[in-house]
């Protein structure tokens, strides 16, 4: 998608033949991605390994989002942990709210606080209804105030990158500094419940692990529909020479600010449902280096493309935890050693392995290999 | 794991959102895909239903059972080998690993080998709680030892608690908090921050400013200095925190030097320590002029900070390598031995020794690995630790330990001058202290 296959018309924005071929291959892939994630995963692996899957789901909804803002978008982000702490914050605090029952304070505001009543900005989160709707809108909201400022201003390329990184460090210290209504750096631990139903017993656990994956396949249907559209191209444009869409008659910076706000509320999303299935949220997951490692999952996998994106975040945080049980001393070299292998032979990502490969065998022009960009022109 | 009566509700409640949303969101061709995959959702979910959180009964035998068959017991070891926390951890993972050869060697536990498996929570406190998840279902160890900071020990503490694992826990820590499948073999706060301030106290310094990383420990702790020093005469006249890690300290020290207090209450952690006391001797402050008590400066933080900014302050802790005793001698020759000659000992390694051995007395009185049978053994338990005699408390599950201050020496190491006489009882609630009532 380097370049638009369609030239930008005034035509209906969702009409547009998508080829047959294409289409039936999506189709494919996705029936393949909702048969291993609800039939082979549940049957192949433990409870905990279960677990451990939905964690790494949770990271991959982000870097859908980071497929969408970046890899089409060309929106650097290096702060999606706010938009990620933002609906994990929401969506824990109602749960230590419920799990304190009516009339209680969460059990670290008795331990470090010296209020006897919640905050008024906690209060709203008692009511499940407003915390849902919050975990997605919360971070939507936050990103189209700071949208709207940045690209009206033409802020972009590394000046964005740095700006979005800062916001992720402002947060993070924010929370440690307010120990009594936030929990500090120990964040939200020890959920018990989620929205009546015990966590402890693993049927529930296997429970929240469908509704992530649900949710991780509505995402990137979500994503591939916009990025088909023909949005989606407008997007890709923009990436491309934003001065030619200026000129085309298009605001560019609505153009980004949509992938912008799209790719906060499902880092939000992501948040929200990474509580219940792992149990704490805190600074360490909000903070520059989390924000960092959303970011690299998209790129070793490919930022383009929305299936390397979600299998390279997958990848990638399983790696992660193979490598540290496999070598407890030494994990963080191979970690490292495999993103600069990754990067450095393959910019574009592993997905444009297979259409590097196939260029090599055969001269194919109407194939579709995934944009391999060179890193610099990120932004 | 089920209860019939709220099954059906449960499971249409999951499907719900998952197959509505997506049909939603989906059109053209993919339209069957969709309703394959929320088919196949909606029959994994009807499958089974779990318990509500109102339904009492749901979590018992959910835990996992240690497995002891064969002739080998398999135990984990949990601390952060990389990130910040590696350099204090790290010394804590060599002194456990001693303190299970040196058990192997004499023949193991109920004529078991220990297995130790080691991982890592990478000083990030997710990793923790998933890394104690899978020494405990993966590997199913009889017992885990480990972890340094609060917020690692919050971060796994429901973990043991849902599966009835055990923790050992090596590091003084801020009270005030009593877990059924905790050991705390560190001190709490009435075995370290009290007898400090109670030094203090007799020594006639009673005007003391507060300095701190920003975490719950420093908190947590200086609530509790705040509340000691008002029942007992002594004024706090400032409290500063410093993020973690943070190397700025000119304007706190200048505030601790305008204030003209009479010590400096300090529970700075890390790389922090170097900054402050480099700044406090450049302000002009001396050990003389205005002594600082750290109870986060062991023998291995001495050697990274530099002992010529540090000679002459104090520290509390429970054990120094310099403390005297047989068991001590063994101890510290044993480590020097398998580690090298120039490694200091501290106050968390001993800890953290200690605790291998209270878990190997405890399984034998118990008979049994089945961590219900030995936290029912545990009350009474003795052992003749580096620091001295140590006793488990069965209620609290903590250990009776000796409060000692020290003096930092040129030489690195730190020579006691006080010590609190006797074993203290621990008590993490400050329940026998009535100036701490309205703390918890």
């Amino acid at each position: 998608m380097t370049e638009p296959t369609s030239a930008p018309g005034k035509g209906n924005p969702l009409k547009r033949a998508v080829p047959a071929g294409r289409s039936a291959r999506a189709a494919a892939g996705f029936a393949a991605a909702a048969l291993a994630l609800f039939a082979l995963a549940p049957l192949a692996l433990s409870d905990f390994r279960l677990g451990l899957l939905a964690k790494y789901l949770c990271t991959a909804m982000v870097a859908v989002g980071i497929c969408l803002a970046w890899g089409r978008g060309g929106l650097l982000t290096l702060g999606q942990g706010v938009f990620f702490g933002l609906g994990g914050y929401a969506m824990a605090m109602h749960l230590k709210i419920a799990d304190a029952g009516p009339g209680n304070l969460p059990d670290f505001m008795q331990l470090y606080g010296t209020a006897t009543e919640l905050p008024w900005w906690w209060r709203p989160f008692a009511n499940p209804l407003f915390t849902i709707a919050a975990t997605v809108l919360l971070p939507m909201a936050v990103a189209a105030v700071l949208g709207s400022f940045v690209f009206r201003r033409r802020v972009r390329g590394a000046y964005f990158a740095i700006l979005s990184q800062a916001l992720a460090a402002a947060l993070a210290i924010w929370l440690i500094g307010q120990q009594a209504t936030t929990g500090g750096t120990n964040g939200l631990t020890d959920i018990r419940g989620f929205f009546g139903y015990d966590l402890d017993d693993p049927v529930n656990q296997r429970m929240v692990y469908f509704v992530i994956a649900a949710a991780l396949l509505l995402l990137v249907a979500l994503a591939r529909q916009l990025i088909h559209s023909r949005y989606g191209e407008l997007l890709v444009a923009v990436r491309d020479s934003e001065e030619r869409v200026r000129f085309l008659g298009y605001d560019p910076a609505n153009v980004k600010l949509v992938a912008y706000v799209v790719a906060a509320g499902m880092a939000g999303l992501a948040g929200a449902l990474f509580v219940p299935a792992v149990g704490i949220i805190s600074p360490a997951m909000i903070g520059i280096v989390p924000s960092i490692e959303f970011v690299i999952g998209a790129a070793v996998g490919g930022r383009a493309s929305l299936a390397g994106a979600v299998l390279g975040a997958i990848g990638v945080a399983w790696a992660r935890t193979a490598l540290s049980e496999e070598f407890p001393g030494a994990w963080t070299y191979f970690q490292g050693l495999l993103f600069i292998v990754a990067l450095a032979f393959l910019p574009g990502g592993l997905a444009s392995l297979a259409g590097v490969v196939k260029r090599r065998r055969t001269a194919r022009p109407t194939g579709e290999p995934a944009p391999a960009l060179p890193l610099g022109e990120a932004a | 794991m089920s209860s019939g009566s709220s099954g059906s509700s449960g499971s249409s409640d999951f499907r719900g959102s998952g197959g509505s949303r997506s049909s939603g969101a989906f059109r053209y061709s993919r339209r069957k895909v969709v309703a394959g995959a929320a088919a196949l959702a909606a029959v994994v979910a009807l499958s089974a239903c779990g318990a509500k959180t109102d339904e009492a009964g749901g979590s018992s035998d959910k835990a996992a059972k240690a497995d002891t068959s064969g002739g080998t017991v398999r135990v984990g070891l949990l601390n952060s080998l990389s990130g910040t926390m590696a350099i204090s951890e790290v010394t804590v993972r060599d002194s456990l690993k001693l303190a299970i050869d040196e058990i192997n060697a004499s023949g193991g536990v109920l004529d078991k080998q220990i297995r130790p498996i080691s991982e890592d929570g990478a000083s990030d406190w997710p990793t923790f709680a998933e890394k104690a998840s899978k020494l405990i279902k993966e590997d199913r160890v009889a017992a885990t030892f480990g972890c340094w900071t609060s917020a690692s020990r919050k971060a796994v503490k429901p973990v043991f608690e849902k599966n009835k694992s055990l923790l050992f826990y090596p590091v003084q820590y801020e009270g005030l908090e009593e877990s059924p499948y905790i050991f705390y073999t560190g001190a709490t706060t009435n075995q370290q921050i009290v007898p400090a301030l109670d030094y203090l106290k007799s020594q006639g310094r009673k005007r003391i400013y507060l300095v701190g990383s920003d975490y719950v420990f420093p908190r947590t702790a200086n609530k509790i200095i705040k509340a000691y020093a008002k029942a007992n005469g002594m004024k706090v006249l400032g409290e500063d925190y410093a993020p973690l890690g943070s190397t700025e300290f000119s304007t706190i020290s200048n505030k601790v030097k305008a204030s003209r207090a009479d010590a400096v209450f300090n529970t700075l952690n890390g790389d922090s320590n170097v900054a402050f006391f480099k700044e406090y001797k450049s302000a002009g402050l001396t050990a003389k002029s205005m002594p600082v008590v750290s109870v986060s400066i062991a023998e291995e933080e001495v050697k990274s900070i530099g002992s010529q900014y540090l000679a002459g302050q104090l520290t509390a802790w429970n054990y120094y390598q310099t403390t005297e005793g047989d068991a001590n001698e063994r101890f510290v020759k044993a480590y020097k031995d398998k580690y090298g000659q120039d490694k200091p000992t501290s106050d968390p390694m001993e800890a953290a020794y200690t605790s291998v051995y209270l878990w190997k007395a405890m399984v034998e009185k118990a008979g049994s690995f089945d961590p219900e049978k030995v936290r029912a053994a545990s009350d009474g338990i003795t052992f003749e630790a580096p620091e001295g005699r140590v006793t488990v408390d069965g209620a609290s599950q903590h250990i009776h330990k000796t409060a000692r201050i020290g003096r930092i020496g040129t030489d690195g190491l730190i020579e006691q001058v006080w010590d609190s006489g006797e074993a203290i009882k621990p008590d993490p609630y400050l329940k026998g202290y009535p100036w701490a009532s309205g703390l918890s």
